[in-house]
């Protein structure tokens, strides 16, 4: 066992993950049987929401990925980046990552499956940003949060409607509910939505830009999850939601068209590369397009050719990072051109490169070549688009056999340039997971039972559906098409590889002539959408009380008229006048005139005096108001304020400038909002009064109050008992108002800004 | 009487708007004002004006007797002046501040927060 460096984070960061590869072992048996395994938790049950786990085929082969390669991962990560001061840090956004990561493949429920969804987007953000003093790292995590995150809101609202669709949101019900799905008038949008989900998080064309950027987090970060397991959860999530999505002609196209154009584009740029790692990482998202073309073609053998070739890559593609991490730690670069002979210093490193390689390349008798063989004879027995699929899996293979070929041949063979005469091997932690990774490759190949039976069939079953189909490994059985197109795969791949230095100068020249770039393009829509928030911004928030207010009232203005207009309130609307006099005195008209003249007058006078004294007119006549009709508390209440608030003015008048009270310039605008708010206002309180009235809580006072809370004056009984909490919030607010207003004005006076110091 | 109450309470708000949108932050405060009373008023219609009738509940009887008026936008209205006049009382205090440090009434002269020139920035 090597010694792990990093102090108690390094251990624990190790053996966590080591711990759940371990218990997900005992799944192995029953799954491999056809058998589910439930696990659940109601966790918010008024909202349907379960904390419920599902292990199958599916989730169990990305479970054991997730915390095997996690395990070997994280002990690389205790020499890569032990000595740094993060380091901790670096271990908890990892170790939350690979909570969320199978979260995500285990949880039954859609909600909770969104919610570590989320936490896979955020602790990707952390990890990519990790080296947080530069600009270029703060960039490339934010893209990939705005835009996985972007997805993830469309797949929250898809999941929605799967689950208001369905009338469940548990997976396991949903998944038997596929005819009635796609059947649903909600079929296209909610495949829309997921796709929209899973082409982000998997970097599908044309969402691919974020995955090469987000190769400026360290390594074991590139190795973990943007290669072999969080870039994978959308092919996850299209894996799981094809036996209920899948099958219909939409969601055929849609995955073969953008994941055939993503395999051929993205191979084209992996083979363009000079930096390893971004050779590494264009090649991922070559298979990532593999996957989602396979997924979407379908078929029985299909389904279990991408199953096939989800494994294989996610061996051999995180042991290549790690190598190629091992040599950037060693030799302080990753250019293409400056590694030369490192198999003589690095042996070790270059045995478990070589083992990926192969395997990547598609050379018997490693698991790649199983892949490739799987890939090319589903493609041959397609019967639509068949020569699309196989076109595109064939190109695809012979550049990453030239990619292989890039990364480890290219880097290791030949003479040692005197520049790296003093390389030597990398720490024992390190090598370890590539060599263990590109072992794996060559012994799943070598015995291909052992993946058959505990993860390629079941995974299959899962995802086609349905245990009927037989999932049988080999090989070499006979001379057949695919085996003939592997050949020629092999001869096409190595001419190339000789010619790559043509190859890529030629590559150089068509993408610099190509207009349209997706990375740039990315920094004009953000720079749109904050000229967008700016422009609206300088509207809303110009900082002027005045145009706040019209803002507020004719928001007000708008929401009061289109309610009366959708609830057509104005039509049942009846001016029973003489219903409305009857029984009128002296005393209304009095107190309704007052209160008028004494508002009207409030605005229109240009008096300071003239507004206190027309103000207290209209709080008396409001408190009049209270008393006719039976308010006494109100009433009494009402006069003890407006005397106060009288008091209060012309306290502070003494103490004002006497400027007078009319508006500057008179302003037509203002006056026709006024009376449209006012106008609104009557109509809505008509509208309302000549409704029923609902008494319900008011017959429950009435017949409560004296029995429940010995009192007779039923509003004291309201506010003091019923609504206790209610008023003391209320005497709350009066407390802070007075203790503010009193800081207020006890403190000292500042002094006075001068006059265009603010300018 | 709920009909011209209505229509009083409109003429109140679009008083009460109409002071509002002024640049002086005094009759800002009027508005304010008479704002709280129309809004109070409008939760007192809504229960229905009952004339001569208090929700008060005899002695030696359980509940009342005959219909009394409504009690729930009573005590609604209630808190409702209170609050209103803790938030009238605070606001007071703030213009008379704002006046004393910054010697102007007029809201477009108050920009230390947001010195012109500046905003959207």
């Amino acid at each position: 066992m090597p010694r792990v460096y990093g102090g108690p984070a390094g251990w624990i960061s190790v053996l966590v993950p080591a711990a759940i590869f371990v218990w997900f072992l005992q799944f192995l048996a029953p799954v491999a049987a056809g058998e589910q395994v439930l696990i659940g938790t109601d966790w918010v049950p008024s909202m349907e929401i379960r904390l419920s786990f599902l292990i199958d085929g599916l989730s169990l082969t990305f479970g054991l990925l997730i915390s095997g390669i996690g395990a070997l991962v994280t002990l690389y990560s205790t020499r890569y980046l032990g000595n740094h001061p993060e380091y901790p840090r670096f271990v908890l956004f990892l170790l939350l990552f690979m909570v969320g990561m199978l979260g995500l493949v285990l949880s039954d429920n859609l909600i909770a499956l969104f919610v570590f969804w989320e936490v896979t987007t955020i602790s990707s953000y952390l990890l990519i940003g990790f080296d947080s003093d530069s600009a270029k790292s703060r960039r490339s995590a934010l893209q990939a949060l705005l835009l996985t995150g972007t997805g993830g809101l469309a797949l929250l609202a898809g999941m929605i409607l799967l689950g208001n669709a369905a009338g469940s949101f548990e997976l396991s019900e949903i998944l038997t509910m596929g005819d009635e799905i796609r059947a649903h008038e909600h079929y296209v949008p909610i495949l829309i939505l997921f796709l929209a989900g899973a082409f982000t998080k998997s970097a599908q064309f044309p969402f691919h830009f974020w995955l090469p950027n987000a190769m400026a987090a360290p390594t074991p970060v590139s190795a973990y999850l943007h290669s072999a397991t969080m870039v994978k959860a959308g092919v996850y999530l299209m894996a799981r939601m094809n036996p209920t999505l899948g099958g219909t002609e939409p969601w055929f196209w849609a995955l073969v068209v953008a994941g055939g154009f993503t395999t051929v584009f993205a191979s084209l740029l992996a083979v363009r590369q000079t930096d390893i790692k971004q050779v590494l990482a264009y090649t991922t998202l070559m298979a990532l397009g593999a996957l989602t073309l396979f997924i979407g073609a379908g078929t029985s053998s299909a389904i279990k050719a991408a199953m096939i070739f989800l494994v294989v890559h996610s061996l051999y593609k995180a042991a290549l990072f790690l190598m190629i991490g091992i040599v950037d730690h060693e030799t302080g670069t990753r250019e293409v051109d400056r590694l030369r002979g490192l198999a003589r210093k690095m042996p070790v490193t270059f045995v478990a490169g070589a083992l990926a390689a192969i395997s990547m390349a598609g050379i018997p008798p490693f698991f790649g070549f199983i892949g490739k063989e799987f890939l090319y004879k589903a493609g041959l027995e397609l019967e639509v688009a068949s020569l699309w699929v196989t076109g595109t899996i064939f190109a695809a293979s012979v550049l990453m056999f030239m990619a292989a070929g890039i990364s480890v041949a290219r880097p290791f063979l030949g003479r040692t340039p005197e520049a790296l005469a003093a390389t030597h091997e990398g720490p024992a932690a390190m090598w370890v997971g590539p060599l263990v990774l590109g072992g794996l490759s060559l012994w799943f190949g070598l015995f291909s039972d052992l993946p058959e039976q505990w993860l390629v069939a079941p995974a299959t079953w899962a995802v086609y559906g349905s245990t009927a189909v037989e999932v049988d490994l080999y090989l070499f059985r006979e001379v057949n098409a695919a085996f003939i197109l592997s050949l020629v795969t092999f001869a096409v791949g190595f001419v190339l590889y000789l010619a790559r230095d043509r190859i890529r100068a030629l590559l150089s020249r068509i993408i610099e002539a190509n207009p349209i770039k997706f990375d740039p393009g990315w920094d004009r829509v953000l720079d749109g959408l904050k000229a967008l928030a700016e422009w609206q911004t300088r509207l809303l928030q110009s900082g002027v009380l005045q145009r706040y207010m019209v803002i507020t009232f004719v928001t007000l203005a708008i929401g009061m008229g289109v309610t009366i207009w959708t609830k057509d309130a104005l039509g049942p609307l009846v001016l029973d006048l003489a219903a409305t006099f009857d029984g009128l005195v002296f005393m209304h008209w009095a107190v309704l005139v007052f209160i008028t003249c004494g508002a009207l007058l409030t605005a229109y006078t240009s008096s300071r005096m003239t507004a206190v004294a027309s103000l207290g007119v209209v709080g008396i006549g409001v408190a009049l108001i209270f008393i006719m009709f039976s308010a006494p508390d109100v009433a009494i209440t009402q006069l003890l304020v407006e005397t106060l608030t009288v008091v209060l003015v012309a306290v502070a008048m003494l103490k004002l400038p006497n400027l007078k009270l009319r508006n500057e310039e008179r302003r037509p605008g203002h006056a026709a909002l006024s009376l449209v708010v006012g106008a609104l206002v009557t109509v809505v309180i008509v509208a309302v009064v000549q409704d029923d009235i609902d008494r319900r809580i008011t017959d429950y006072f009435e017949i409560a109050s004296w029995p429940e809370a010995y009192g007779r004056n039923i509003v004291n009984v309201i506010l003091v008992d019923f609504r206790a909490l209610d008023t003391f919030g209320e005497i709350a607010v009066v407390v802070i108002a007075a203790l503010a207003a009193y800081a207020l004005l006890r403190g000292k006076r500042p002094g006075r800004v001068k006059r265009g110091e603010d300018d | 009487m709920e009909l011209l109450v209505a229509i009083m309470v409109g003429v109140l708000v679009a008083a009460s708007v109409h002071l509002m949108l002024a640049r002086n932050v005094l009759r800002f405060l009027f508005g304010l004002i008479l704002i709280s009373n129309a809004a109070n008023l409008t939760i007192f219609v809504s229960g229905r004006l009952t004339p001569e009738a208090p929700p008060l509940i005899h002695e030696g009887t359980d509940a009342p007797l005959q219909t009394v008026a409504n009690a729930l936008p009573q005590a609604l209205v209630l808190t409702a002046i209170v609050i209103g006049f803790g938030l009238f009382a605070f606001a007071l205090a703030l213009v008379y501040r704002t006046y004393q440090n910054l010697g102007t009434l007029n809201s477009d002269e108050m920009r230390l927060a947001e010195p012109k020139g500046e905003v959207g920035k």
